[in-house]
C-alpha cells in the first residue's frame, strides 16, 4: 500500500508512461472504446426502458380491455353462435367477486370500431369525433390532462344524466374560435346541446384513443343512443401486485358462468391484456439490458487483453532497461509493482475517459431524439454499473498486467543485459 | 574489499558441461584498481557477473566487504547490488527516455532517496564527469563518450563499495577511451575500489594491477606503474 501512495513510485511511472507516447496512446484507446461501447450500450438500453416506461405511464399498466362476442359452443340449450351482450350488472358482479379488481370502466362508444360516428356541431361547424360514454373511474385507468380549469366527468353527472362533454384538443380546436371560451360553451350532439366542462390534452404516448375524442356520461349516452343496460365493454384495471395473467382468466370464468357460456369457449368473450404486453416489452427491454450488459463487458475485456497485449510486448522491448534497472537495485517486486501499476493506471484512465466519452454521446442521442416520437427517455447509467465496470478495469488490468510483469521478473538480469 | 576463494563456475550447454571458471583465488583491497584481462572465453565477464551477483558460482567463497555472499534470491541480490556495487557497462545501457539526470539519479530511486536529494546528487555526480549542463537531455543526444561518462556517474551516485567495469571502452574509439579512463582514474584516487574487465593492453596498463585469466584459471597477477591517461588526453 505504502508503494502506491509514494510519490515516486508514480514519478517513476508517468515517466515511463509519458516517454513511451505511442504505446501508451494506443492502449489507452482499446480500453476507451471498449468502456465506451458498455456505457453507450447499457445507457441507450437504460433509455429504451425508460421510454418504454413513460409510454406506459398513462395508462395504469396493469390494465386490461373485455368484450362480447359471439358464442363457439352450444351450452345449456342455446345454440353455437349466439351473439353476446355485456351488462352494466356485469360490472357489478366483477368488482364484486374479484378482489384484484382495482377500477373498473364500462364504456360504450359511437364513431369508433365501425358504428356510425354522431354529428357533432357548433354553430355552422361540424366535425368527425369519436363519442364515449364514460363513468367517473376510466380517468383512473387512463389518466386524462385535463386543462384549461376544466373537469372530467363526475358522480354527479351520471346520476343526473346531465348533457355534459369532455372534448378533445382538436374538438376545441375546429370547433371553436381562438378567443372563444371553451368551458362552459356548448355543442350539439346528434342534435342534443351538451356543455363542455373540461378539454382532454391528448398525449401521444398513451397510444390510445385520439386527440378529437369526446366524452359524456354514461348515463345520457344511453339516454341518447337508448343503449339500456348494454356496455360496449370494460376497462379494467388490477392492482399493482396483482398477476394480471391470472386476473384476466378469472373475469373471463365469471363472465362465461355469469352468461351461461361453456367454460370452454374462448370466443364469446374477447378481451385484450395491456398488462400482458407490457411485461412482454419489460421483458424485451430487460433483454436488451442483459445483452448490452454483456457486450460491454465482452468490449472491456477485450479492450484489457489488448493492454496486456501491449504490455507483453513493450515488456520485451523493455527488457534491457529492466535488466539495467534490476542491475541498478530494483527488486524483482518492484519491477513487478511497476508494470502492474503501469497496466492498472494505464486502464482506469482510459477507463474514466471511456465513460465521460459515452456520457457525452448519450447526451447527444438524447437530445436528438426529445422531439420525436421514440421510446428513448434519460438515457443513465446506474452509478453501481459504471463503479461495478471500474472494479472489473482495475482487477482485469492488474491480472492482466501480472502477464508481463511476471515475463519481466522471470528473465535473469544477466540475460536481460545481454540482449541487443 | 573482495575476497574470492576457490571459485568454480560451469556453464550446461546440452549434455556438455563447460568449465569456466576453475578454482580462482584472488583479493582485492579498498582502493585498488585492478584490471582483468584475457581473450574472450577466458572466463572474465563470468567472473565479473558473479561479482556483480548478476550470476552465481557453482561452490568456492565470495565475501564482499565482510559479507559472504551466498544462496541470494533476487530480491536480496538486487538489495546488494543496489548497495555494494556499481555497473558500468560496454553498451552503457542508460534508459533511452530518461534524460541524463534521470539516469543517475534512478539507484538512488531504487534507495528509496527522495526525489530532491536524488536530483541534486545526480547534479552533482554529473558535474563531476564534467557533463553538468548536459543533465536534461537524452542519452541519444548525447556523444558515445559523454554517454559512458552520464553511466560512470550513474555507478557513482548509489555511492557503492566496488565500481564493476565491463569493457568501458569497448564502445569507444581510443581519444575518448583515454578521457573515460582518466575519469576512472580519478575516481580511483578518490579511493573507490574498481574492477576493470579488458582486452586492451593499453587500458589494463592504466590499471595499478592486471590479472591474467587464461581458460578459467589465473596465469599472473602482478602490479604494475599506472600510466596515467591525462597524458593522452
Amino acid at each position: 500500500m505504502r508503494f502506491i501512495l509514494d510519490r515516486n513510485t508514480w514519478q517513476e511511472i508517468f515517466g515511463s508512461i509519458s516517454k513511451n507516447k505511442v504505446r501508451t496512446v494506443i492502449t489507452v484507446v482499446g480500453v476507451l472504446w471498449g468502456i465506451f461501447i458498455y456505457i453507450a450500450l447499457s445507457g441507450a438500453a437504460k433509455g429504451m426502458d425508460n421510454g418504454f416506461e413513460s409510454m406506459f405511464e398513462v395508462i395504469a399498466k396493469n390494465s386490461m380491455f373485455v368484450w362480447a362476442q359471439n358464442t363457439s359452443m352450444p351450452y345449456e340449450g342455446y345454440k353455437t353462435g349466439r351473439q353476446m351482450q355485456l351488462k352494466l350488472s356485469d360490472a357489478d358482479i366483477i368488482e364484486n367477486r374479484i378482489p384484484e379488481v382495482e377500477f373498473i370502466a364500462p364504456r360504450n362508444v359511437r364513431g369508433f370500431f365501425g358504428s356510425t360516428p354522431p354529428s357533432i356541431g357548433r354553430n355552422n361547424k361540424t366535425g368527425s369525433y369519436p363519442l364515449f360514454g364514460d363513468f367517473p373511474s376510466f380517468v383512473k385507468i387512463a389518466p386524462k390532462k385535463i386543462y384549461d380549469g376544466g373537469r372530467f366527468i363526475n358522480d354527479e353527472d351520471i346520476a343526473q344524466a346531465r348533457k355534459v362533454a369532455v372534448i378533445g384538443e382538436r374538438a376545441e380546436k375546429e370547433l371553436f374560435e381562438e378567443d372563444e371560451e371553451t368551458i362552459g360553451g356548448y355543442i350539439k350532439i346528434d342534435d342534443v346541446y351538451f356543455q363542455v366542462v373540461g378539454v382532454h390534452k391528448f398525449d401521444q404516448s398513451g397510444g390510445f384513443g385520439g386527440d378529437g375524442d369526446i366524452f359524456i356520461p354514461f348515463t345520457t349516452f344511453r339516454k341518447l343512443y337508448n343503449t339500456g343496460e348494454n356496455v360496449g365493454w370494460f376497462s379494467i384495471a388490477a392492482f399493482d401486485d396483482a398477476d394480471v395473467v391470472k386476473v384476466e382468466e378469472n373475469i373471463m370464468n365469471l363472465l362465461k358462468n355469469t352468461h351461461k357460456v361453456h367454460p370452454d369457449d374462448d370466443r364469446a368473450f374477447g378481451s385484450f391484456n395491456l398488462g400482458e404486453q407490457f411485461n412482454k416489452i419489460v421483458g424485451f427491454a430487460n433483454g436488451i439490458t442483459f445483452l448490452s450488459l454483456i457486450v460491454g463487458i465482452a468490449t472491456i475485456l477485450a479492450g484489457v487483453i489488448g493492454i496486456g497485449n501491449i504490455l507483453l510486448i513493450s515488456v520485451k522491448e523493455r527488457t534491457k532497461e529492466l535488466g539495467v534497472r534490476r542491475a541498478l537495485g530494483a527488486t524483482p517486486a518492484e519491477v513487478r509493482n511497476q508494470i502492474v501499476l503501469e497496466s492498472v493506471f494505464l486502464t482506469v484512465i482510459a477507463g474514466i475517459m471511456g465513460i465521460i466519452l459515452g456520457a457525452a454521446v448519450l447526451a447527444m442521442i438524447n437530445s436528438f431524439t426529445q422531439d420525436i416520437d421514440f421510446p428513448y427517455t434519460n438515457p443513465t447509467v446506474p452509478i453501481p454499473y459504471v463503479l461495478g465496470a471500474l472494479v472489473i478495469m482495475v482487477v482485469l488490468g492488474t491480472l492482466i498486467g501480472l502477464i508481463p510483469a511476471q515475463r519481466a521478473v522471470s528473465i535473469k538480469p544477466i540475460d536481460a543485459l545481454r540482449e541487443e | 574489499m573482495i575476497e574470492i576463494n576457490n571459485l568454480h563456475k560451469s556453464y550446461k550447454m546440452g549434455s556438455n558441461s563447460l568449465h569456466v571458471l576453475k578454482g580462482l583465488n584472488f583479493s582485492i583491497k579498498e582502493g585498488e584498481l585492478v584490471a582483468i584481462m584475457g581473450s574472450s572465453g577466458s572466463g572474465k565477464s563470468t567472473l565479473l557477473n558473479i561479482l556483480g551477483m548478476l550470476d552465481e558460482a557453482d561452490s568456492g567463497e565470495y565475501t564482499l566487504d565482510g559479507v559472504p555472499i551466498k544462496n541470494l534470491n533476487e530480491t536480496k541480490a538486487a538489495k546488494y547490488r543496489n548497495k555494494f556495487l556499481g555497473f558500468i557497462f560496454q553498451s552503457f545501457n542508460l534508459i533511452n527516455y530518461k534524460s541524463a539526470m534521470e539516469n543517475v539519479a534512478l539507484p538512488l530511486y531504487y534507495q528509496k532517496v527522495p526525489r530532491k536529494q536524488r536530483e541534486e546528487k545526480a547534479i552533482k555526480y554529473l558535474s563531476q564527469v564534467g557533463l553538468k549542463e548536459w543533465a536534461h537531455h537524452l542519452p541519444n543526444e548525447l556523444s558515445g563518450g559523454q554517454k559512458q561518462r552520464v553511466a560512470i556517474a550513474r555507478a557513482m551516485a548509489a555511492e557503492p563499495k566496488v565500481l564493476l567495469a565491463d569493457e568501458p571502452t569497448g564502445a569507444l574509439d581510443s581519444k575518448t577511451s583515454y578521457e573515460v579512463m582518466d575519469l576512472i582514474q580519478n575516481i580511483n584516487d578518490q579511493g573507490n575500489t574498481i574492477l576493470v574487465v579488458t582486452h586492451e593492453e593499453d587500458i589494463a596498463h592504466m590499471c595499478k594491477r592486471i590479472v591474467h585469466l587464461k581458460d578459467g584459471v589465473i596465469v599472473e597477477d602482478k602490479t604494475v606503474d599506472q600510466v596515467r591517461a591525462s597524458q593522452y588526453v
